[in-house]
């Protein structure tokens, strides 16, 4: 913990901090002059003179930050971010290296998966709407279609471009079969894997927040909680063009903060790869 | 480390006769049809440094990995102490042309991955590894990963890889190729250093002339098409062997004139046979001769 922060300081001291914060002040500073060129000097920016101010999206915001329904959005989005990704790699990794490994599993799941792949996710919603008994069970097993193709692809390709000569190396040196899975060919295929996750959970964001938008985000539990996507919805047909924005930038933080997890769960895993 | 591990961790002087008998390599059929090896025949004597010498293309690496068992011959036999090579085994140990060390793997961990294969993972097995990082001076580079080690250093993790299985034959492919001049000539000595002290059996693929000298035993030299041993010599220079003695050596001269010929002969004949190699072969013979002139 105190090594964490303590590089944090380091990097708030640092060039890059500077370069960054500059970026993200002057994007927000342009942002509020475009927004109120009509009131400050009278004239309109074109597109931008229609999307609310910084200063006033960021009352919108104060606003609910008290109001429990919009953490219950969050809550409600991860949640379904969480579990659709959690299934796609609990589910897609054994599928992966199982392809990788077998070249009789792979001539018979391969062209199935490779027909279903290019399906987007979208497309799958009123079908899972259907089929699946609840709105929320529909909602995640759209998410993990979203992680799970990619998940798949990476590990697989992962795997198999292995070099031959780490197989015989280990051969040679007296490996099981099961030795050579555990000890070469997943420690191999490990970075693929945390490609195809950071890939995927990307995917799993855009993935539930038109699924929110489509499905009505739970309609039955009365609107209240139907996650980001919904939320985003919800603030449009109210007219809250403010707490539209306020949803975009929450689904922003929110991937932001899953991919530098996963991003620091990812080298953590493959130290081998990072000091280079 | 210990210095009470050193008697205990020295390897014993192994068996290890390989005997190459009529073999041929051939791939794909029809228009693809490719004789790569034909009717090779030689002997790996046991405890002495066989080098094999011949030009890029002319099916060494073939060899290797039939020596090897990783691919089967198409017709001869491959017998080490007299029976049959059917697979790859901790008696004959390759170290490859580029490394093949573990990327995910400190090099502690890459040298005990063949005693951890095999559930021997005890004591014995780890103060022989730390002994072998000790003699291959990688002590202080033992947790760290290949990437972050040098090329030469590759190399002798690689080498220490392979020892503490105690194979009867270390067969090595190019293991130095792509190391810069100065680091080369250290791992010769190291190489044959490490040699000396063991008398194992091992067998050593190259292209370079000077490397083959100044390490081998008995040297091979291959014929480019057909893959075949087209002589072999005796390199009767006394060891153990160091590059200072190497330099002023009229011994070693001689040897390598008589080497060169046979390979310029070679190279000849390749040449009028249309041969790809050919054209390297000569360029290489013509360098070689005028280092030699000053």
């Amino acid at each position: 913990m105190k090594k964490s922060s303590g590089s944090f300081w380091k990097w708030f001291g640092s060039r890059q901090a500077r370069r960054a914060i500059f970026s993200l002040v002057l994007f927000v500073l342009l942002w509020e002059l475009a927004s109120r060129s009509k009131a400050w000097f009278g004239v309109e920016t074109p597109w931008i003179g229609k999307i609310p101010a910084p200063s006033a999206v960021l009352l919108s915001w104060s606003g609910l930050v008290g109001d429990m329904s919009y953490w219950q959005s969050w809550v409600m989005s991860g949640m379904r971010v969480l579990s659709g990704f959690f299934a796609a790699m609990i589910i897609g990794i054994p599928l992966g290296l199982a392809m990788a490994v077998s070249r009789t599993f792979h001539g018979v799941a391969f062209p199935t998966f490779e027909v279903l792949r290019p399906i987007p996710p979208l497309a799958w919603v009123p079908a899972s709407i259907i089929f699946w008994p609840t709105q929320e069970m529909s909602i995640a097993f759209v998410t993990f279609l979203g992680a799970f193709y990619t998940v798949v692809i990476n590990v697989v390709g992962g795997a198999r471009s292995i070099d031959v000569r780490y197989f015989q190396a280990a051969q040679a040196m007296g490996s099981s079969q099961w030795d050579i899975f555990r000890r070469v060919v997943f420690p191999a295929a490990l970075p693929s894997i945390v490609v195809g996750a950071a890939v995927g959970m990307g995917i799993t964001w855009e993935v539930v927040v038109a699924a929110e938008m489509i499905s009505g985000g739970g309609s039955q539990s009365g609107g209240a909680g139907g996650g980001l996507g919904f939320f985003i919805w919800n603030s449009y047909l109210g007219g809250s063009y403010e707490q539209i924005v306020v949803g975009m930038i929450s689904i922003g933080i929110a991937g932001f903060i899953c991919s530098e997890a996963l991003r620091h769960f990812g080298s953590y895993l493959t130290p081998w790869l990072k000091r280079r | 480390m210990a210095s009470g591990t050193t008697t205990t961790a020295r390897p014993a002087v192994q068996a290890g006769e390989i005997v190459i008998d009529n073999v041929s390599k051939e791939y794909g059929t029809g228009t693809l049809y490719k004789s790569v090896v034909t009717d090779c025949s030689f002997t790996i004597e046991r405890g002495k440094l066989t080098v094999m010498i011949g030009p890029s293309g002319c099916g060494k690496s073939t060899l290797i990995r039939l020596l090897a068992g990783f691919e089967k011959p198409t017709s001869g036999t491959i017998l080490l102490n007299g029976k049959p090579v059917t697979g790859p085994g901790r008696d004959r140990l390759v170290v490859f042309q580029e490394t093949a060390l573990f990327p995910w793997m400190t090099t502690y961990d890459n040298i005990m991955y063949g005693p951890r294969a095999r559930g021997e993972d005890n004591e014995q097995a780890r103060s022989q590894a730390e002994f072998l990082l000790e003699k291959v001076g990688l002590r202080q580079f033992r947790d760290k990963y290949p990437t972050q080690l040098s090329g030469g250093m590759q190399r002798r993790a690689e080498l220490a890889r392979a020892m503490i299985n105690n194979p009867e034959v270390m067969i090595l492919d190019e293991p130095f190729r792509g190391l810069d001049e100065m680091s080369k000539e250290l791992m010769w000595e190291y190489y044959a250093k490490l040699y000396e002290e063991s008398r194992r059996t091992n067998f050593f693929v190259t292209t370079d002339i000077d490397e083959a000298i100044f390490l081998a035993d008995r040297l091979l030299i291959m014929s480019n098409i057909p893959t075949q041993v087209c002589a072999v010599m005796e390199v009767d220079l006394p060891r153990p062997r160091r590059l200072d003695d190497m330099v002023d050596s009229e011994r070693a001269n001689q040897i390598k004139m008589a080497a060169l010929s046979v390979l310029h002969r070679e190279a000849m004949k390749s040449f009028s046979g249309g041969s790809r190699a050919a054209s390297d072969f000569i360029d290489a013979y013509s360098k070689r001769m005028s280092k030699s002139d000053t």
